[in-house]
């Protein structure tokens, strides 16, 4: 069977589309009708109808802004944390691991080889009581004896950094491995000393890798609500925290789709202007 | 130590540097001075030490034991940046985020210098290049990276300047364009500039002085003439140009000339172009200057008989022949095609003659293929 030239790309990429439009496309439409009903009058919980209800948008956000601004200052903080320990790891691993390489990229991914749960799971044992960070940290005297790590913002964040830092050290070691060290080199040849040229040389060749791993990090981590449900209290709730429990536990369903949208709109605006603002340049 | 550095010139002086990697030793016991304001050039195939030698000046890697002297400041530790030397990396090394101007402003800005925009300008001029300013470097081609990298580092005027195989990624074209140009660029700005090539006929072209380079070693130095015409070992014999060596004995005196004895047949070569240091030796021509004549003509000078031509390949200005000699050696000969006389057949009875001066003599005991090949193994470390 011969087909025409011509039509061999669409053909290749009808699966994609079909998958792409059943699950993600059609999905969001019914997301976004979902989002402008209200409750049908005397209906049942959860039966809801049609009455392009823009009202909705207002009051889910206005009700909700106190974990929507948790959501960006506590993605903001992971994706700083996760950049500081990551840069210096991804260069490591890059430039002075030598054969080393290869064993130390297979230990960055390793957390994959267990469920996202059950590490975080695993944070709540590590901060607790019966863990050995809090006794170390009480008799360094750095927290106070009755201080605990649970149910804090702290372990709210920390949870966040320790499950990104993969997408944060990938793309830096990715973007690093790629400079070739005599441009390095050269720089050193041209009067520049270790931190000038780091600072000239090394930070802007891989400004593509801190893009990409600052988005892949900062993304995820706006909407996530699993650290916060896990490591979290009621004090420390973020926007998927409310999106979660307006679905599950309320079926206030309009809200909860309102919200979605919201986030969505709010996490592209920042992206586009983050991009915008590093340069679309130093990502090619 | 190091702020006087920055600012020392004179020559460059390598004392007894060796440089050691584990068991290998990759340069070995070298000493070495290249005077200011010549165009030197460090030959030999790739792992005879040469790249090494070069990164070692640069401050990239520091000798294990020996010592590195611009004029009289001692730079063997001193750090890269504080070494008034700059360098034409093999690749360019070109700043690929940066624009060409920022490029080649780059060392100017490192040490403060207020006439950057000027100074920018006029390499930029010199290199003829200046409508490529706003570029990056990814945008230029292979000869313009290849000038652009020699403005970066001649604008910031070094005590000395380093190339690294600087012209090893170009076509030939471009390759022989760029010789004469650099070469004249050199005469223009008045630096020492130190050469690391592998391409003889390049560092013959180039430089005033060349250092030919084999297992960590220098072989032989000198002028360019001075090498091809008088090696001292197979491997110089070899590496630069083609030789004949041909196994042979000394067999007497003749005033300031050896009587030499190839094979039964007596010829005479000066003796202050022999190096034998006992009565063997290798009598060295070079292709060029063998003559070919039919049996039985009459002949001046050195004469060998017995020749059969083996083999004729005709490439315009010259032709090349393979002469099977009877004691079972085959000779190169090159024969200019300046004379109108048809080339000779293959099966022709010749004999070979040349001028006695232009015989070099080489030890008895020299490997005589030495410098002929590159052995894929010392490819590794460059």
């Amino acid at each position: 069977m011969t087909l025409p030239k011509v039509r061999v790309p669409y053909l290749l990429l009808l699966p994609g589309f079909a998958f792409l439009f059943t699950f993600f496309i059609l999905p969001i439409i019914n997301l976004a009708q979902t989002s402008t009903q209200t409750p049908v009058k005397g209906g049942d919980t959860g039966q809801y109808e049609q009455t392009f209800a823009f009202g909705n948008y207002i009051t889910a956000f206005t009700e909700n802004k106190e974990q929507f601004a948790r959501s960006f200052i506590f993605a903001t903080f992971s994706t700083v944390l996760a950049l500081a320990i990551a840069y210096p790891l991804a260069y490591a691993i890059a430039f002075k691991a030598g054969k080393f390489k290869n064993i130390l990229l297979v230990l960055v991914v390793a957390p994959f080889f267990t469920s996202f749960l059950l590490r975080t799971i695993a944070w709540k044992q590590i901060l607790g009581e019966e863990g050995f960070v809090v006794p170390g940290l009480r008799s360094l005297h750095i927290i106070s004896q009755q201080t605990t790590l649970t149910s804090t913002s702290f372990a709210v964040v920390a949870g966040m950094t320790y499950n990104f830092l993969p997408f944060m050290t990938l793309p830096l070691y990715a973007s690093l491995e790629r400079i070739d060290p005599r441009t390095i080199e050269a720089a050193g040849d041209l009067y520049a000393n270790g931190i000038t040229a780091f600072r000239r040389v090394t930070v802007p060749l891989s400004m593509p890798g801190v893009v990409a791993g600052t988005l892949l990090t900062f993304i995820p981590a706006a909407g996530d609500y699993v650290n916060a449900a896990i490591l979290g209290s009621p004090t420390s709730k973020m926007v998927g925290n409310v999106i979660e429990s307006r679905y599950f536990k309320i079926v206030d369903y309009p809200t909860a789709a309102a919200l979605s949208f919201t986030l969505m709109a709010a996490i592209l605006i920042l992206v586009t202007l983050y991009i915008r603002k590093a340069g679309t340049e130093e990502l090619v | 130590m190091s702020s006087d550095a920055i600012s020392a010139r004179g020559d460059l002086r390598l004392t007894r540097i060796t440089k050691s990697y584990g068991d290998f030793k990759a340069v070995d016991d070298l000493t070495l001075t290249i005077p200011k304001g010549s165009f030197f050039a460090l030959l030999g195939p790739s792992g005879c030490g040469k790249t090494t030698t070069l990164r070692m000046v640069a401050g990239l890697e520091e000798p294990t034991v020996g010592s590195i002297h611009l004029g009289d400041t001692d730079i063997t530790t001193t750090r890269p940046y504080q070494r008034p030397i700059n360098t034409v990396f093999q690749n360019y090394a070109l700043f690929p985020h940066l624009t060409i101007f920022e490029n080649i402003a780059f060392g100017l800005r490192r040490r403060g210098i207020k006439d950057v925009k000027e100074q920018v300008d006029k390499v930029l001029n010199l290199v003829e290049l200046p409508h490529l300013a706003g570029r990056k470097p990814t945008q230029l081609s292979g000869g313009q990276q290849q000038r652009i990298a020699l403005a970066r580092a001649i604008v910031n005027r070094p005590a000395l300047l380093l190339l690294d195989e600087p012209l090893g990624a170009l076509d030939l074209k471009l390759r022989r364009q760029m010789q004469i140009e650099l070469k004249w660029i050199q005469r223009e700005v008045g630096l020492t500039f130190v050469h690391v090539t592998h391409d003889q006929e390049e560092a013959m072209t180039m430089a005033d002085t060349i250092a030919v380079m084999n297992e960590g070693k220098i072989e032989q130095m000198g002028s360019p003439a001075d090498l091809y015409d008088n090696p001292e070992t197979a491997f110089v014999a070899n590496f630069l140009g083609q030789s004949n060596l041909i196994k042979g004995k000394i067999d007497g005196n003749d005033g300031d000339n050896l009587i030499v004895d190839l094979f039964g047949q007596k010829i005479s070569m000066p003796k202050k172009r022999s190096h034998a240091v006992d009565t063997s030796l290798y009598a060295g021509i070079r292709p060029e200057k063998f003559r070919i004549s039919l049996l039985g003509t009459a002949v001046k000078g050195n004469t060998l008989t017995g020749g059969r031509i083996e083999d004729v390949s005709y490439i315009g200005v010259s032709t090349q022949y393979v002469v099977a000699m009877p004691w079972g050696q085959e000779l190169m000969v090159f024969e200019q095609n300046d004379d109108g006389v048809p080339p000779f057949d293959k099966g022709d009875e010749v004999l070979i003659s040349w001028e006695p001066s232009f015989t070099f003599g080489l030890r008895g005991d020299e490997d005589i293929e030495a410098g002929t090949e590159v052995n894929p193994e010392e490819l590794e470390g460059e």
